[in-house]
Parts: structure tokens; C-alpha cells; sequence
């Protein structure tokens, strides 16, 4: 009934959704915990990582240029977004930031259509991450193990500059009261702008990574938006710790439910019954885990907020 | 007073939406009376959110879901032969208001961008269970197989009688609205916005208020959902997709948040720009996406407000 | 005339490491008004927030006309005739100041489920709503919006929401909380005629109101009650006056 190896070759790509989504769950976390800003337009950077690092690698043949440029050039597009456009809708309620911010989003589709046309673009994956690796006799990608190792890697990372460093203990700080923080003297926007660069970046990146597995379309930035804020609402606003454990469990979950679902269905339900409701609930699973959550906790598993 | 101009306004929208019947007739253009239709559900839609979000405080990021659950209960009665309006439509009222329930019970224990984010989940949920059910068309959508029948009291298969039954589902709304907001109810559900600890410190426990505006609000979107589906003879999960949620908020904020008709006024600016815009590009997001920032930005309390200010600056 | 309407035992909270309030004992007779005094951070707010159902306490009983209310929802107090007002003038901006009041009264009127007649209209409650106004010398003001009243009109408007909800016992936080020598004369004057009406705790740090004013007085130190007695013990007492007054202030 359950192939062992088509478990653990789901498992595997449940890791690695986990991490793309933990990418994007982390800067927005932070912009959400610390900021108090709902950021729809998150979703776009990643879309225009994920256009940029494949324009990059049609023109130049190199991926790993791709993402290399596609960083920096989201970043500074980011840093300047916030600088003019956010910055007036702090003070604003989540009602205008959310509208500005969807907009923007409205803005963007367009921009892409107008640039790269509706069709989307194909990323051809580099020749040296061809391949498979086998473990236990069953192949995997090296390209998903080369994602979950970036994914982890940056996960160390982000754990590293927030507990260690100075600037992480600022971060945590203005998670956790945002108002003490200016109470200290310490001017906020620069911090917001540092967040926000944060976040951008790390959009991009998972945008670029995303190129070769997912589809480069429009409108890929929403789908993907939707989830991450599932994971954020599991894991607490403003907390890193969540963003990870909360992407796990909604990457794990995810793909093994779409999987696995109508199999187990069909264990006590008739076939049809089970091969309608196997997908449906699929899609619903990781929302109705998130109602679940927030029945227990209200502010998520690992809640940021002091103040 | 800034009352006047506003009753002004709403008048002589409401006469010219009389009249375009008439005026489709005579230039023989069948386009302006469905135009002028959408406008009209999608404002019930958009009055139906103001309840809670202009005078609840409460921005709900996943109304349209709501619209969609009312759309589909007809599709999905009609599918199933049961064609009588005076049951299908009592039917998408309630199954909204229940899901209204499960869903208000949920997001409701949270606030802010928590708050936002739930609604826009959960109702995202709708439309990928939707997209899923082929039964009932999945991604494609669902043909309606027969209007809503009503048996002899009216006929709705003709476009100009189902036009003028929803301008006077609209009329409805509206009223229905001015006395909810007015009334001892509106009264809690407008304090707690203002200021909710206050609230619980004199007496009232505002969740179940809360609640009740959020299904009352949810109800009233299904119930633009029976109708849309009427309107465009076609169900579609698209109707559920949380830009759709988008566009309401828009046509609440375009028209001014916390004003009474100021969601009608939304509607019809919103259908108009849509058209016109998309008439001068194909490309016309580019253009709307940043005129809503504009409005965001710089025109406070929307059209509506707008026009009130002006006449309190004028005298 | 001595049934205590409010009794608090062995109350504890903390936040963090900080112990906020230390097994404080209370007792407020029916008609008095006992004021609770101390320096900043004693603890005065939590405490005002532990007893009308705000904060949860971590320990103790809180009693109030002989029930249990240490574990009850602050709208349920509310509705057995617990009023508070707050230290930062928490009303309702856009209302005017009737409708403010008129929502108070609307909150001890049954249930308000009720969609269709118009409230501002409704004379039930904008008759004991005025009653309200009038005893704070509101009446004049009762069609002003609340955002635009000055912060001493806020205050009383504050008072006026309380007594709107025909309260058995008044928790007052700093009611006199930035306002001028006139202002305070007034509230002083307000608080003076409700005395034997309604039972009142108050806070307040304006010593010459709290003498003139209260039946007794706890003070409040890090949490804890050093001393319960009639002003006259109070100013006697030298663990509060070494604690908290300077000897400059017993004279006046």
C-alpha cells in the first residue's frame, strides 16, 4: 500500500519545499514582527528573483551568475521600495498597507507580462546539478539536495546573526517591543530599512533557487505567499525559530498529503468517495493544521511579542 | 453639510442605474445593463464587507469566499435539479452564514495582522477545495443549468427583470445596513472598534458581537453570490480567489470606509476604471496598481470623503 | 454600614522576575472611599487591572459583594457592578459624548442583539445618560465629539461612562491624572457627593484629594501593603512616612 520509497522520496521533497518556504517566511516574519507591516508584496520579490536569475542565465548560460545578480538587484529594488513607499504607510493601519502593497503586487504581474510575456519562463538546470544522488537505492535530485543545503545553510545563518551578533540582538529586541527599542535611542528606520533588505534578499534567493523546480510564471509569487503566511500564523510573527519549524511542518505536510492522502482515504472509504475527497482535502490540509494551531495557541507556536 | 453632498450623490447613482435599462434599449448595447448588474452585486458584496470592516474595525482579507459559497449553492442545487429560487437562495444565505460561523469562530481570536492574515487563508482554502471538486467542474467552473425559478411571482430568465430584482436587492441592502448600524447592535460593533478594552470594561463581552456582524456579514455576501450566478449563468472558483477579496476592499476604501453607501459608490468607480483603463491597455494593472497607492496614500476617506470635505471647506 | 463590598486576599502577580504585586490584602467598606497611594511603580495600575478582570492574578482571592470573582471575564464584572475608569483616558473618540455615555448605560440594558431600532434615539438610554453627565457638569457638552473635548472634560466624561452603569463600587485610576487646580476642585467636589452612594477605591498621587477625601488609605510599596488606616493613622504612621511622605507633605 505505503512504497517505502516513494515515502521517503516525498519526505525528501517535503524538506525541500520546507526550506524554500522558510526562505520566504523569515524575512517576512521579521518585517511583519517587527515592522508591523502586512507586506503582500513579498510574494513579488521572489517572483522577480525567480525572472531575473533566469533572464541571467538564458543571456549569460551561468546559474550560478543568475543568482548571484538576481540578489543584489532585488535587494537594492527592496531597499528602495521601503524607502519610498512603505515608509509613509507605517504610521497607516494594515487596511492602507495592505491595499498599497496589493497594488504593488497588481503593478508587478503587469510589469512581467508587459516584459516577459504571460508564457513564463523556463529555467534549464546547469549541467554540473544534473543528476542524482542515491541513498538507500533511491535516487534524489542533487538539485533539491543543492536547495536544502542552501536553505540550511542560511538557516545557521539567520540562527547566527539573531542570537549571536549585535545587529541579530536589535532584531529580536524590535520583535519583541518595538517601542522600547526607540525608547533606547536607537533610530528604527535604519533597523527597518536593515530588515526589509533582509527579507528582500532572502526572497530573491529562494525566487532564483525556485527557477528550475517550480514554474517562473506570474502570479507565482501568490501561490507561494498564501502558504508562507500559513506558516508564519503557525510559527508566531517575528519569530525565526517559528518561521523554520512552522515551513517544516507545512512542506512535510504538504506533499506528503497531496501523495498520500486518496491512498490512505481508500483504506475505509469506497474509491470514488476517496479519489474526490484524497485531493480536496489535500489542498485544504495545511489550513485546516493552521485552524488547528490557532485553536491551542492564538499567536502562533512560538509567539515573538512582549510589548 | 457633507450629508448633503453624499445623499446627492448616492440619488443620482441610484436614478441613473434606473435608467440604464432603458438606455441599453435604445442604443441597443445588452453590455451596459450587464455592466451595470456586476456593479450592482458586486456593491452588496462590498456593503456586506463595510459592516465589518468600515464599522467593525475588522479588515477581512477572504470576504469573496463568501460570494463564491452562495454562487456555488445554487450551481450545485441546480445541478442537482433543484431549480426553485425560493429555496436555493434561503439556502446559499444560510450555508454562508455557516461557514461564517467556523471561520469567525477561528479568526476571530486574533487581531491585527494575524486577523488579516487567517481570513485570507482560510478563504484561499475555499477556492482550492473549489479548483478540486470536479464534480462540480473544478478549475473550469460550473455552467448553471437554469436561473433560479420563482414559478409564477417572477421571471428571472429575462435579463431587464433580473436587472431590476437586483437593484431592488440593492435598495434592500442599503436600507438594511442604515438601520443595522444605527441600531443598538451597530452602536457595539462601532465602540469596538473604537476602543474594545472600553467595551469589555463597561459590559460587553464583544466577541459574540463580533461574531454575529461577521455572519451577518457573510450571509449577506452569499446572498450576492446567488445572485451573481444568476447574473453570469456560470460558477466559477475564481469568484473565491482572494483577489477577488482584494477588489471589495478596494470599492469599500475607493468609496470610503465607514460610510454608509460609500461601498455603492466604490463599485461602480471600481467597475468604471476597470473599463475604461483597460480599454485605453491591455497592460491597464500597470496603470491601476499605482493609482491605488496614490489613493491610498493621499485620498483619505475615499471619493465620498472627499466630496464631504470639500463642501465643509467650502462653507 | 461597614459590609465590605470588596475584599482581596494574599493577591500575587508577577511579570518576569518582578514580583508587581505581593500578597496584598484589602477590604473596602460599602460607601466609603478608600484611596491606595504609593510611588510610581508600586503596582497601583496592575492592581486596578487584576480587579477588574483585565490581568489574571497569579494567586489570591478577589471577592466582591461576598462572590468569587478572582477567575471571572471582565464584562461579567462589569455587568455585576464593577466600573473602572483609566489612568489614560481610554473613551470613545468619535462618539460624542452622550453617545459615549449612552453606550455605558446601553451596557446594563439586557442584551444588545438588537438590529433594528435606532440607539440615538432611544430615550432609555439617553435619559440616564444625561442624568450621567449632568452630575460631572457635562450636560452642556453632550453633543461634542470626544476627540475634541479637552483632557479634563475627558476625564470627567470618563467618571460620567462609569456612574452611567449605576455602578455598586467605583475603581478610580488617577482620575485627577494631569489636571489643573480648577479641575481638580471639581472631580475633588463629584467624588464628595457620591460618598455613601456608591463604595469607591481610588488611586491618585494628589495628597491634598486624598486626605480630604478618603475613609481610609492603603499604601502600597513594591507590590505590598505597608499600612491600612484613616488618614490620621496614615500621617502618623513612620513606616510610611519614611517609606513614602517626606515630612514637608504631612503638614499640609
Amino acid at each position: 500500500m505505503f512504497d517505502p520509497n516513494l515515502l521517503f522520496e516525498q519526505l525528501f521533497n517535503g524538506l525541500q519545499l520546507g526550506l524554500l518556504l522558510f526562505l520566504l517566511a523569515a524575512g517576512l516574519t521579521l518585517v511583519f514582527g517587527i515592522m508591523d507591516m502586512m507586506n503582500l508584496a513579498h510574494g513579488s520579490l521572489y517572483m522577480l528573483g525567480a525572472y531575473v536569475a533566469a533572464q541571467i542565465t538564458l543571456w549569460t548560460g551561468s546559474f550560478l551568475l543568475g543568482v548571484a545578480v538576481s540578489l543584489p538587484v532585488i535587494l537594492l529594488l527592496g531597499v528602495c521600495l521601503e524607502a519610498g513607499l512603505l515608509r509613509p504607510l507605517y504610521a497607516r493601519g494594515h487596511l492602507d498597507q495592505v491595499l498599497a502593497t496589493f497594488g504593488m503586487i497588481l503593478f508587478f504581474n503587469e510589469f512581467v507580462r508587459l516584459v516577459w510575456g504571460p508564457e513564463g519562463i523556463e529555467v534549464p538546470l546547469p549541467d554540473f546539478l544534473k543528476g542524482n544522488i542515491i541513498i538507500f537505492d533511491i535516487p534524489l535530485p542533487n538539485y533539491r539536495l543543492v536547495v536544502i543545503g542552501v536553505g540550511l545553510l542560511v538557516a545557521l545563518m539567520m540562527y547566527l546573526l539573531v542570537t549571536r551578533t549585535r545587529t541579530g540582538m536589535l532584531i529580536r529586541a524590535g520583535a519583541s517591543n518595538r517601542d522600547m527599542v526607540q525608547a533606547l535611542g536607537i533610530d528604527i528606520n535604519r533597523v527597518f530599512t536593515l530588515v526589509f533588505g533582509i527579507g528582500a534578499a532572502l526572497a530573491a534567493l529562494a525566487g532564483a533557487l525556485a527557477g528550475p523546480i517550480l514554474a517562473v510564471t506570474i502570479g507565482m509569487g501568490e501561490n507561494i505567499l498564501i502558504q508562507v503566511l500559513v506558516v508564519i500564523v503557525i510559527g508566531g510573527i517575528g519569530s525565526i525559530r517559528g518561521a523554520f519549524v512552522g515551513a517544516m511542518l507545512i512542506g512535510i505536510i504538504d506533499i506528503l498529503g497531496r501523495s498520500f492522502l486518496d491512498t490512505f482515504f481508500k483504506l475505509f472509504l469506497p474509491v470514488n468517495a476517496a479519489e474526490t475527497a484524497g485531493p480536496a482535502v489535500a489542498s485544504m490540509l495545511i489550513y485546516i493544521l493552521m485552524a488547528a494551531v490557532l485553536f491551542f495557541k492564538p499567536q502562533g507556536l512560538f509567539p515573538a511579542k512582549t510589548g | 453639510m457633507g450629508n448633503r453632498a453624499q445623499i446627492i450623490i448616492v440619488g443620482t447613482i441610484f436614478v441613473g442605474l434606473g435608467l440604464v435599462p432603458l438606455f441599453a434599449e435604445l442604443t441597443q448595447t445588452p453590455f451596459y445593463l450587464d455592466l451595470a448588474r456586476r456593479m450592482m452585486i458586486l456593491a452588496i458584496g462590498a456593503l456586506s464587507l463595510n459592516l465589518i470592516m468600515g464599522y467593525g474595525g475588522l479588515i477581512s482579507f477572504g470576504h469573496a469566499a463568501y460570494i463564491g459559497i452562495g454562487a456555488y449553492v445554487v450551481g450545485i442545487c441546480a445541478e442537482h435539479e433543484l431549480v426553485s429560487g425560493f429555496i436555493q437562495w434561503p439556502l446559499a444565505i444560510i450555508v454562508s452564514g455557516l461557514f461564517a460561523i467556523i471561520f469567525g469562530l477561528i479568526s476571530l481570536r486574533t487581531r491585527g495582522v494575524y486577523f488579516i492574515m487567517i481570513t485570507l487563508a482560510l478563504a484561499q482554502m475555499m477556492y482550492f477545495l473549489g479548483v478540486s471538486l470536479d464534480r462540480y467542474g473544478g478549475d473550469d467552473g460550473l455552467p448553471l443549468i437554469e436561473r433560479s425559478n420563482f414559478g409564477a411571482v417572477v421571471d428571472i430568465t429575462n435579463n431587464v427583470t433580473l436587472y431590476f430584482i437586483v437593484l431592488g436587492a440593492l435598495v434592500l441592502s442599503l436600507l438594511f445596513c442604515k438601520r443595522l448600524i444605527n441600531s443598538r447592535f451597530g452602536m457595539v460593533l462601532q465602540g469596538t472598534r473604537s476602543n474594545e478594552t472600553r467595551m469589555k470594561t463597561i459590559g460587553f463581552p464583544t466577541l459574540r458581537y463580533q461574531l454575529t456582524a461577521f455572519v451577518i456579514a457573510g450571509m449577506m455576501a452569499g446572498f450576492a453570490g446567488a445572485l451573481l450566478a444568476n447574473h453570469t449563468d456560470f460558477i466559477n472558483p475564481d469568484m473565491m480567489h482572494w483577489t477577488r477579496s482584494g477588489d471589495l476592499i478596494i470599492m469599500v476604501l475607493l468609496g470610503g470606509m465607514g460610510s454608509l453607501a460609500g461601498p455603492v459608490v466604490g463599485a461602480l468607480a471600481f467597475i468604471l476604471l476597470e473599463e475604461l483603463l483597460s480599454g485605453v491597455t491591455e497592460y491597464w494593472q500597470l496603470i491601476f496598481g499605482p493609482f491605488l497607492i496614490l489613493v491610498v496614500l493621499f485620498a483619505r476617506g475615499g471619493l465620498l470623503g472627499f466630496f464631504a470635505n470639500k463642501e465643509q471647506r467650502d462653507e | 454600614m461597614n459590609e465590605i463590598v470588596l475584599e482581596v486576599n494574599g493577591l500575587c502577580k508577577s511579570f518576569g522576575g518582578v514580583l508587581a504585586t505581593d500578597h496584598l490584602d484589602l477590604g473596602v467598606e460599602q460607601g466609603s472611599i478608600h484611596a491606595v497611594i504609593g510611588p510610581n511603580g508600586a503596582g497601583k495600575t496592575t492592581l486596578i487591572n487584576q480587579l477588574s478582570g483585565l490581568l489574571s492574578s497569579d494567586d489570591g482571592k478577589i471577592q466582591f459583594n461576598r462572590s468569587d470573582i478572582t477567575n471571572l471575564s471582565a464584562p461579567a464584572r462589569a455587568k455585576m457592578g464593577l466600573a473602572r475608569t483609566f489612568q489614560i483616558t481610554s473613551v470613545f473618540g468619535e462618539f460624542t459624548a452622550l453617545e459615549n455615555v449612552s453606550l455605558a448605560v446601553q451596557a446594563h440594558d439586557g442584551h444588545s442583539f438588537k438590529f433594528w431600532h435606532d440607539a440615538r434615539g432611544d430615550k432609555f438610554l439617553t435619559e440616564p445618560a444625561l442624568e450621567a453627565l449632568t452630575i460631572v457638569g457635562l450636560e452642556e457638552r453632550q453633543s461634542i465629539k470626544a476627540s475634541l473635548m479637552s483632557h479634563g472634560e475627558r476625564r470627567q466624561l470618563e467618571i460620567a461612562m462609569a456612574l452611567a452603569t449605576k455602578p455598586k463600587m467605583l475603581l478610580l485610576d488617577e482620575p485627577m491624572a494631569g489636571m489643573g487646580p480648577e479641575e481638580s476642585n471639581r472631580m475633588v467636589s463629584i467624588l464628595s457627593q457620591l460618598k455613601g452612594k456608591v463604595t469607591i477605591l481610588l488611586i491618585e498621587h494628589d495628597m491634598g484629594a486624598v486626605f480630604s477625601l478618603a475613609d481610609k488609605i492603603t499604601v502600597l510599596v513594591y507590590g505590598g501593603g505597608i499600612a491600612t488606616g484613616t488618614p490620621d493613622q496614615i500621617r502618623a504612621n513612620p513606616v510610611v512616612r519614611s517609606a513614602y511622605l517626606g515630612d514637608e507633605d504631612l503638614e499640609s
